[in-house]
Order: C-alpha cells, then structure tokens, then sequence
C-alpha cells in the first residue's frame, strides 16, 4: 500500500523548491510584506517565527496560493502558477457539516478522484489516524484536538508535497499538541515538506530544522534550526528568544 | 427574444405536463359566469344532467358580470352566462360574442334590518324604496363591482333620481356573499339577487323589505364566445352547452332547482 | 351554529370526497410550487451570493423588495401572461392547476433566492479560505454551501410553503376556483363566506392550518434532528 503511495505521488510533478524573489503584498497601498526572498527546500520542516503582526500568517498564505503577491515573484519548480501538491491547515480549521468519512472524501471528489479509490483512500486515512471509530460521527461536534487531528488528515489524504500549517496547536490542550506535532513528524518522515508557523518557542524547538524569521513584514533571518537558536544574528531574533515583548 | 418565447414555452409545457391531472383527457368547455349562479348551486345541479348526456364537462368561473365579460372578450371562456342585458348587447355588438340567448329569470329583492328604518316595507314601487333608503340617513351595502346586481342598482337609484354618494352608501368592491356579509354587520340594506339570498346562511338581522316590483326582474343570457375573433374557442361543444340549456330538457333541469322548497329560477325561453 | 371545531372533525372523519380532492389540490399545487421555486431560487441565489457582476446590489434589493409583492399582483401578472389575449395564451394554461403553480411559485421565488443569498454569503465568510485551499471553485463552491447551509435553508423554504398554502388572491384570479378542477383550500374558503357559510369556512380554515402545522412540526423536526446530528 505504501508502495503504492508514494508511486503516486513520485509521478505528481515535483513542486519543491518553492523561490520567493522580491515578493511583497500590501493591500491599498499599505505594504504588509516586503522584499521576500527565500527558497523552501524540499523535505524539511521549516518554522516561520515571529511576533504578532510580524506577517506570519500573510506569508503562509501567500506561498500557498490564497493570496497573490503585489510585488516580486513566487516560482514553483513545476511552474505551476498554484502547485496542485500542496494542502494547508488552518489555526480554526474549517470542517463541514457532514460526517467525518465526507470530509476526507470532500477533497479528494475536488480532484476528481474515482469513487472506489476514493473510498479505500478514506478508509486507509481513517485507520491510519486512529479516526476510524468516528468515522460517521458528524464533523463539527469532535472536540478540538478531534477536530484538528480530522483537519490534519484531510490534508494528508490530498497527498500533498508541500503542508502548510498555521498555528495548527495554539487553541489545543498540551496532550492534544503533542497528538498534533507526532502526526507532523510522521508526515515529515514521509518524506512532506513542513512549512509552519507557530509562536510557541517549545514547539518551535521540538519540529523546526529551518527556521524563517519574520519582523514588521521583513524576513530577517532564515537558515538552519540550530544556528538560529544557538545564535541568532538579529536584536529582534535575539530578543524574541529571550521572550522580550517585541513589535 | 423569439428564441427566449420558445424556451419559456417548452418549459411552461413541462411543467404542465408534471402537473396534468391525473384524470384522462376528457371534452371540457369554460363557461364564465356569475357568483349568483354558483353561489346558489344552480350549476351544481343541472351541470352533472348535462355531462351525463354529453360526456362534456362544464368549468365555471365564478365572477362578477363584468368581470366574466372581460374573461369572455379575452377569449379565456367558450361561453360566457350572466345577467346585465345592456352589457351582454354590446358583447355580442363587439364581435366578441356570436349571439345572446335567453335562459332563464330570477329577481332581485331588496334584503335590510328587520326593523326596517326607512319604511321600505310600505313603498309602493323599488324607485320610491330605493329613494327611502337615500331620505332617512340609513345604511346601503353596494357591491360596486360593475357585476349585474351592481348595474341593476345603479339603474335603480336613477329611476329613483337619487345619487348614491356619501358615507350612507358603502362600496363593498365585492361579491354578492361578501357584501350580503358587509350588510349584515353594518346593518345595511342591499340589493340581492333572490338565490344568492336563499342559499346565504350569515343573514343576521336582515330580512327581505321589498320586493315583487317587475323592474327586480333580472333575466340570464348566454352567449357563445366568438370563435371568428378567438380562433381556440370550442364551438361545438359550447354551442352543444347553450343548445341544450334553451332545450326543454335544459329548462326542465333549471325549473326542478330548488332551495328550501323554494324555486329560484324560472325557464324564460318561450 | 355546531363549533367550527365540530364541522372541522367531522368533514374530515366523513371522508368526503370534495374536501379530499381540495385538500390534494392544495397540497400538490403549492408543493410543487415550493419544488419549482427551490430548483430555481436555490442555485440563483447561491450564483447572487458568489458572483461578482455590475448591478449586483440592484438585483439583490430587486429580491428583497419582491418578498412583499401582494399575492393579487403576481395572480395579476401571471393571468395577463397566460391569458388567451396575453403573450402565452396559446398554451391554454389560464384556469388550470398549472397557472396556480406559476403563480405561487412567482410567490415564493423571492423568498428562497432572498434567503439562500444571505446563508450562503455567510457561509462563504466563513469557508472561503477553506474551500480554496481544498481546490474548489466558486462554482464548484455553490452546492457544498448550499448543502451545509440546508438546516438553515429549510426555514426559507418553510417560510415560502407556509405564503403559498395561505394566499388566495393569486389562486383565485390565475385558477378560478373551478370546482373540482381549481378549487383550494383558500378558495374554497372564500366561497363559503361569501355564502355566508361562516362554520364551514372556519372548519376548511382549522383543516388547512392544521395541515400547515404538521407539516411545520415535521420539518422542524428534521432541523432539530440534522442539528444534533450535524452540528
């Protein structure tokens, strides 16, 4: 089955390195990200930091396709103008007022995925997270870490290359985090490119091996994990890690 | 816009078909008539005669004289039956209608209070009852809905030289039921064709204070609608409907309808 | 005079055949005009929720405005259309079942485009980014939000069968309350007091509300129901 799976996903166009040259957004002329320029790599987990307003949440969305920058350019290796292989999961995910089984399958009809296939997909989704006893319970009554652990499925079963995830754990309890970070590890393990934010330091240090840096719209430090929380180049880096209030 | 026309065309024929009754496919004529003629069954004792020997079935609709006219000048009735003569003249005058044919009599009668406070008990002819009414301050419930009973009235209140304008006088813009209605609440009096009065059940006070004058006289014509003009009409079985309405055996159906003993209209076909 | 409640009982426990083809009648014509009006009003106000065009606003307040036209006008307007002098007269739909479906579905049109517009615009608020991110369109969008939003969406429709099943001004002018052929409950009952048969248009009175509310506790029951289930 996993052979089968990653054939699959082994014949998708490779996406990954996503290049960000230049890129800005602003929205009636206020500028809200400048001068972006970064390559995500693929296979690794790369943690956007940063303060509130930084522009964390703009960038996720900005690389993942629901918003197009003002400035600059955002190039896919496929040169796809919106990469296909690619899913995100959002701080307050969205799930539909169907049973959990129809929300993975949701997805999957999009890309016009054959009935049959579809089926055994969702099931094999369902096993894998554990989700098959709630497979017909509807979507909206799980409780929250139930709710993002169905949101982070969903994604899976797109087969993406590349997952974007926003603040996935900042309105979950700790064991329903940890819940959450051993499923992005085991995606990363997989072979899935992580791209995520999160302004929870602990959590940064446990998942990120890249990590960007993000402050007033400006990223400004981006490369390994470990350099950056060894010795960060910039004040504000330096401040934020000591937990100073920075804005 | 043609193409438009025939989309919506096909369309409406769908959903006609979606919505077809069930029953089968059988001969049917339109014949727009008067709420006096269905209100008092009239039609729901002959009409039943008249299907079981044509195999026609007979649609009324109810509505005022003028009203039933206009549904005949449309051209959305075969056969139109009402009770204003000038009106049904000038129909057939028109070219919307092929000829009038006379079918039967009832009479209007003047329906008031109980008590009577104009005294129309005591008028010796309708002019002078209907010039009572006007002379004492009471109440009068029009239809002034330009239907039969409505232009008899009007005739009336000239002959009585009296212009019925004023809060005395109560436009109703309704059928003859509604107006019996209104009349009964105020109290009022009311000009009433005799069999919507016998089979109105909601009298309350009001009892009839005048009647018997031969100007009350109120006689039914039929017409079929002109098929020269109105290319759809269905002529034979229209003409089948008034032919066998003037027959004897048309007449007999109309004499034997009674209601509470009492016979409301009477043959006029010489 | 019996109780009106009494004559009610016992029309209904005689069985009488006119009052069952009246009540067939009205239902049948007033829920296929619901029918017609969902197909139609559905997808329309979804496409007013979703779309972007010039004149949007105009056609949304058009709607809105149309919720109140009088049941008279639009039995006005659909008897000019039909009538044997009018644009469709030679279809022969005046004084037919047919016409009062027109014009009870020009009724309640307003109604569920009004209301789908607004839950699906709501809706949206909330999915939009959800949705693109799983890789639909705004076409593709329409049904997923009409389906979500269906709780919802089930009191408009209510809300339209219950203008249909109570006017009489429309029926009356398009079906001629012709007896046993366009006769309704409302026109039926408008008959009988203009007969002055006051109890028994009461009694026809008690049968239809009683129809509207077994009707309204059922459908309010599939929305409790689908609210436990679906949050």
């Amino acid at each position: 089955m996993m052979a089968a799976r990653d054939l699959a996903r082994d014949a998708a166009p490779q996406i990954l390195p996503l290049r960000l040259e230049g890129v800005g957004y602003a929205v009636r002329g206020q500028p809200l990200l400048h001068g972006l320029s970064l390559t995500i790599r693929s296979g690794r987990r790369l943690m956007v930091m940063g303060a509130n307003g930084a522009g964390k949440s703009l960038f996720l969305r900005l690389c993942h396709g629901l918003i197009e920058p003002t400035a600059g350019r955002r190039l896919w290796a496929s040169g796809e103008a919106r990469a296909e292989a690619q899913a995100m999961v959002f701080q307050r995910p969205v799930l539909l007022r169907r049973s959990v089984a129809a929300n993975l399958a949701y997805p999957l009809a999009l890309k016009g995925m054959a009935g049959p296939e579809r089926r055994d997909t969702v099931a094999r989704t369902l096993d894998r997270f554990g989700l098959a006893p709630l497979a017909d319970r509807p979507a909206r009554l799980l409780s929250g870490g139930e709710q993002q652990r169905l949101a982070l499925a969903r994604a899976w079963a797109m087969r993406p290359q590349a997952l974007f995830l926003d603040e996935p754990c900042s309105a979950l309890d700790p064991s329903a985090t940890l819940t959450i970070e051993a499923m992005i590890e085991g995606f990363a393990t997989e072979g899935m490119t992580i791209v995520m934010t999160t302004h929870d330091l602990g959590q940064a240090r446990r998942l990120a091996e890249d990590v960007a840096f993000l402050h007033r719209g400006r990223l400004i430090e981006h490369g390994p994990a470990d350099a950056f929380f060894a010795g960060p180049e910039t004040p504000e880096a330096r401040a934020f890690l000591a937990g100073d209030l920075i804005w | 816009m043609k193409q438009t026309r025939r989309v919506i065309l096909s369309a409406a024929s769908g959903l006609a078909l979606l919505a077809a009754p069930p029953a089968a496919a059988q001969a049917f004529i339109t014949v727009s008539s008067t709420t006096s003629t269905e209100n008092s069954g009239l039609f729901g004792h002959i009409l039943p005669i008249f299907t079981a020997e044509t195999g026609i079935e007979v649609r009324v609709v109810a509505q005022g004289t003028g009203q039933a006219l206009e549904t005949g000048r449309r051209g959305d009735a075969d056969v139109v039956f009402v009770h204003a003569r000038a009106q049904e003249e000038t129909f057939v005058a028109d070219g919307y209608g092929v000829q009038r044919f006379d079918v039967m009599v009832n009479d209007f009668v003047i329906v008031g209070p109980a008590d009577d406070p104009a005294g129309l008990k005591q008028a010796p002819d309708a002019a002078a009852a209907m010039a009572a009414i006007a002379g004492t301050g009471a109440s009068f419930a029009s239809r002034g809905d330009d239907s039969g009973t409505h232009v008899a009235e009007k005739a009336l209140w000239e002959a009585a030289g009296v212009e019925p304008a004023g809060g005395w006088h109560l436009s109703t813009g309704s059928g003859m039921g509604a107006t019996l209605n209104t009349a009964a609440q105020a109290p009022a009096y009311a000009l009433t064709d005799r069999g919507t009065w016998l089979s109105f059940r909601n009298r309350g006070p009001l009892e009839i204070v005048f009647e018997g004058d031969p100007v009350l006289f109120n006689p039914y014509g039929v017409i079929l609608v002109n098929p020269a003009r109105h290319p759809h009409v269905k002529a034979a079985q229209g003409q089948a409907f008034i032919d066998w309405i003037v027959s004897d055996v048309g007449q007999a159906a109309i004499a034997s309808f009674t209601v509470g003993g009492e016979q409301l209209f009477f043959p006029s076909v010489e | 005079m019996d109780s009106p409640f009494a004559t009610a009982f016992s029309l209904i426990a005689s069985g009488d055949a006119a009052l069952m083809q009246i009540i067939g009648l009205s239902l049948r014509v007033t829920l296929t005009a619901v029918l017609v009006a969902c197909a139609v009003g559905l997808p329309l106000g979804a496409a007013l929720a979703l779309a972007a065009f010039p004149g949007r606003g105009a056609v949304i307040v058009a709607f809105n405005a149309l919720m109140g036209l009088p049941p008279v006008v639009a039995g006005l307007v659909v008897y000019l259309l039909l009538s044997r002098s009018g644009p469709f007269g030679s279809l022969a739909l005046l004084f037919t079942p047919t016409a009062m479906i027109l014009a009870q579905t020009l009724l309640i049109l307003p109604i569920v485009v009004s209301l789908t517009r607004s839950v699906v615009e709501d809706l949206w608020a909330e999915y939009r980014e959800q949705l693109r991110s799983l890789g639909a369109s705004r076409l593709r969008a329409a049904p997923t939000l009409l389906w979500d939003g269906r709780v919802s969406l089930l009191t408009g429709v209510l809300a339209g069968f219950g203008r249909a099943s109570a006017e009489v001004g429309a029926v009356l002018i398009v079906g001629g309350n012709i007896a046993g052929h366009t006769r309704t409950m409302t026109t039926a009952i408008t008959l009988e007091t203009s007969r002055g048969e006051l109890g028994l248009a009461v009694a026809l009175g008690i049968i239809l509300m009683a129809l509207t509310l077994a009707l309204n506790a059922a459908a309010w029951g599939a929305g409790q129901w689908a609210r436990e289930r679906l949050g």
